[in-house]
């Protein structure tokens, strides 16, 4: 099991979990694109992310939300026709979306580029068997 | 499986969709057999729109004022409109078929869900046309991948649907995976006896590893492909990626979608239930307000049987937490269906199939309204009406008359070779329900021509009470009136009866508004309900949408921010469409143009049907449609209807059962006439019901060939002052 870990207690929102994640999947640095989502809503500051709980992969019609050999819930984009409900289903509003750069949703899949570059480590890839 | 032998075979460039259109239409003459590519001219987009629009248009063109519905010239057009094939928001997979009926003799279109709509647009057309017949059964081939049409000689042993629908999709897929990209319109059986013959419409189910089947189940259509000598349809296109339709505002259409999506998931459960018991939630809510069509429609309610067929039984039997949109991206996933069902009678007596349905149509046509009271028996009627290739609503409301019939001693057991067929008889009905397929027995021959057909034949040859029968069958225009008993709401009576093809709910569903909440009190309401109604619900088969989004969910504010007659239109759903179309087309419709759209071909369906009744496209209503026709049914609503009586200043007391039912029906036949005038005049037809041309001049569908139709039939003293 992969899984990205968040201690939000940890974040002092500098943005370069969101750089590295939208620079390497979108090739542009922009917050829109990336697939780990720091907000601050006043009281602290929040690090949304897709727990891999796979509740998505149900509500799929094509069957192409699958879980790899690491247990990440991936999207199969030969078979994704679009349709978003995925993102409509998501119980963390973690499957996104940009019109801008594919048709298809896209979500965290558990690389760990941005606890590599988080500097006070408020992110971590979780591993299991 | 042995290869097909060809028989004809084209090539074609498929032209890519732009902002929703192809503009490309595929005629097909199976006879000939002969092929052409068509223009879609910019006239045709701005006024007809697509989907119906186009299917009617082309239809126009292809008849003669006298042609049949067997004759070779008329044609099934089929086309999905410039929203079909979107996946981001839920329905957008429908398309509609139009043809002259062989019910009605005029036009009819129906819609269906399914794969078909989508995946011949992506092939490049967005209509298909098809003229001719064959000499014998031929598959038409739409390849979308490799731009070939091919007519092939059918080898198929049996071109019952979920047979020759699994083995088409076998043949054609080059792997499991690739099973659906193909869609197969299919009949069946006895749709080569009946005159409403449905047309499945197919998708393959991943999951399930089964085809599906949707319907477009009214009028007809699979009578005239099997007249056609047409065993299936077939299209393929593989190669589909999420935006087809080239949407102008890709990022507007993906976030409307998801705030459906949105809005599904927090509240079906709450609301309709879709997503667990697709339509059949209805069942019980319909029997509480005496409207679930009960033996013949002679009554709403059955309280000792009704929980047989409570939605929750139905819940048991459907398999549960299924992704069952009939369209990819339709969250409202109400295509519910029962696996591993045991067939117990018939040619597929022990197969374990998956049944599609029951919708709440066929749980009332084939249930309540036959008097049985059974879902398994209910769900293994529908399973051989759809692969025999007959309407469920037709069949349901047709045999309720027979029922009927035989239970006033109108038809006896001679009659209908040895079938006891009072309501009820649960065995024998599904007999005669095979006996249609097999095509030999001639009371079911009979039977399967629908109910205006048996009136006549009845009286013929079984010397059947002609006035009993014209009071009770449950026909306009010839078409068999669908499951809502519309007694004692006038606006349903016009919603039912004053259509453009027949009683059927797709045009305006007027119960709740006129009798639950009272919204429509006068006829000016009412007129004006049955003006805005079937105008909005045409702009969905325009376009290539379901309704069941629009309003089988309501945003939690719906009714909270709208007074309630506003609330019914749910507003921010109309705003959601608006908003999609312009996102897909680039055009900038606001949510009035969506009644001037239909409006257009609304009014020129009117004349066609016009032109094909020689100017006498009569709406007759039956006296079972107004209120009760014999002491039974007002006795059980005694004082309902005495009440009714004492409110038009009637005593009941005193008069016999009989004088007070002819009493009520004098006065209603007379809120009727009124009715009609109202509606008439609100839709801007003369007392005939023709447009006039000042209409056709406003709507600008004022086409020489179409003034030549109203001019031709109305007279002076038919203007309505």
């Amino acid at each position: 099991m992969r899984w990205l870990k968040t201690y939000a207690e940890k974040c002092i929102n500098c943005g370069k979990c969101m750089e590295v994640c939208s620079k390497t999947y979108f090739k542009e640095e922009n917050p829109a694109l990336s697939r780990v989502v720091i907000t601050d809503p006043g009281a602290g500051r929040n690090i949304s992310v897709c727990n891999q709980c796979g509740a998505c992969m149900a509500v799929c019609p094509t069957e192409a939300l699958y879980r790899d050999k690491n247990g990440v819930v991936q999207v199969d984009k030969s078979k994704c026709t679009s349709c978003l409900m995925c993102v409509g289903y998501c119980p963390t509003g973690n499957m996104l979306y940009a019109a801008s750069k594919q048709t298809e949703p896209f979500k965290c899949v558990a690389c760990g580029l941005c606890a590599k570059v988080c500097p006070t480590q408020a992110l971590e890839l979780g591993k299991s068997e | 499986m042995d290869k097909m032998k060809v028989l004809a075979e084209w090539s074609y460039t498929p032209a890519k969709i732009d902002k929703g259109y192809t503009r490309k239409t595929l005629y097909v003459n199976v006879g000939e057999p002969r092929m052409e590519i068509r223009d879609v001219t910019q006239d045709m987009i701005d006024t007809f729109t697509g989907g119906r629009g186009f299917d009617l248009k082309l239809l126009w063109d292809a008849v003669k004022d006298t042609t049949k519905w067997n004759d070779p010239e008329n044609e099934i057009v089929i086309s999905g409109g410039p929203l079909c094939g979107i996946t981001q928001y839920p329905g957008a997979g429908k398309s509609y078929a139009a043809f002259i009926s062989p019910l009605s003799g005029q036009t009819y279109d129906s819609n269906s869900g399914g794969y078909w709509g989508p995946l011949t647009k992506f092939s490049g057309f967005d209509a298909v046309e098809i003229q001719g017949k064959a000499d014998k059964d031929v598959i038409l081939y739409i390849n979308g991948d490799e731009g070939k049409i091919q007519i092939l000689e059918s080898n198929q042993p049996d071109i019952n649907a979920y047979t020759i629908t699994e083995n088409l999709h076998e043949y054609f897929a080059t792997s499991e995976a690739d099973k659906r990209s193909i869609s197969v319109v299919s009949a069946g059986k006895a749709a080569e006896t009946s005159y409403y013959g449905c047309m499945n419409m197919s998708f393959y189910d991943p999951r399930r590893k089964v085809t599906r089947l949707k319907q477009a189940g009214r009028g007809g259509g699979g009578s005239i492909m099997r007249d056609k000598k047409i065993a299936a349809m077939v299209v393929k296109f593989s190669k589909m990626g999420g935006n087809e339709n080239n949407a102008v505002d890709l990022d507007t259409l993906q976030k409307v979608g998801v705030k459906l999506h949105k809005e599904i998931h927090d509240l079906d459960d709450s609301q309709c239930k879709m997503r667990k018991i697709g339509t059949a939630h209805l069942n019980e809510i319909m029997d509480e307000y005496n409207l679930l069509p009960t033996n013949n429609y002679k009554f709403g309610q059955n309280t000792a049987e009704i929980a047989k067929i409570h939605s929750s039984e139905y819940e048991k039997l459907f398999t549960q937490g299924m992704p069952d949109g009939c369209w990819y991206g339709c969250s409202m996933a109400c295509a519910k269906a029962v696996d591993g069902f045991t067939i117990k009678t018939g040619p597929c007596k022990g197969q374990k199939v998956t049944v599609d349905g029951p919708e709440y149509e066929t749980v009332a046509s084939l249930g309540s309204n036959i008097g049985v009271y059974d879902p398994l028996w209910t769900i293994e009627a529908n399973f051989y009406a759809d692969h025999y290739g007959v309407d469920t609503i037709s069949l349901g409301t047709g045999i309720a008359f027979v029922c009927e019939c035989f239970e006033l001693g109108l038809i006896n057991k001679t009659d209908t070779n040895g079938l006891d067929l009072n309501f009820g008889m649960k065995d024998d009905i599904m007999e005669l329900i095979h006996r249609m397929a097999v095509g030999t027995d001639e009371f079911a021959a009979i039977v399967a021509k629908g109910i205006r057909y048996m009136k006549k034949a009845f009286a013929e040859k079984y010397k059947a009470d002609a006035a009993k029968m014209e009071a009770i069958g449950m026909e306009g225009q010839g078409v068999e009136t669908s499951e809502y008993v519309p007694k004692e709401s006038i606006a349903q009576w016009g919603g039912y009866y004053l259509t453009l093809k027949g009683p059927q709910h797709d045009e305006a569903w007027l119960i709740f508004m006129d009798m639950v909440n009272k919204q429509l009190p006068t006829y000016e309401d009412k007129a004006e309900a049955l003006h805005y109604f079937p105008n909005f619900r045409t702009w969905f088969s325009l376009v290539g949408l379901c309704k069941l989004p629009w309003n089988d969910v309501e945003p939690a504010n719906n009714r909270i921010v709208n007074p309630p007659k506003e609330a019914a239109k749910v507003p921010e759903h109309v705003q959601n469409y608006v908003d999609i179309f312009n996102a897909v087309t680039g055009k900038a419709i606001k949510k009035e143009d969506i009644i001037t759209m239909s409006e257009k071909v609304y009014n020129f369906q009117r004349v066609f049907q016009v032109r094909m009744k020689q100017g006498n496209a009569f709406h007759n209503i039956p006296l079972r449609a107004l209120g009760p026709v014999f002491a039974d049914e007002w006795d059980a609503r005694k004082d309902y209807y005495d009440g009714k009586l004492k409110e038009i200043g009637v005593e009941p007391a005193g008069l016999s059962t009989e004088t007070k039912i002819q009493k009520l029906q004098e006065y209603r036949l007379g809120m009727w006439d009124g009715l009609k005038t109202a509606v008439y005049k609100r839709r801007g037809w003369n007392k005939k019901g023709i447009p006039t041309v000042e209409t056709l001049k406003r709507l600008g569908i004022d086409y020489p060939e179409v003034v030549a139709v109203v001019e031709k039939y109305s007279k002076p003293e038919d203007v309505i002052a």
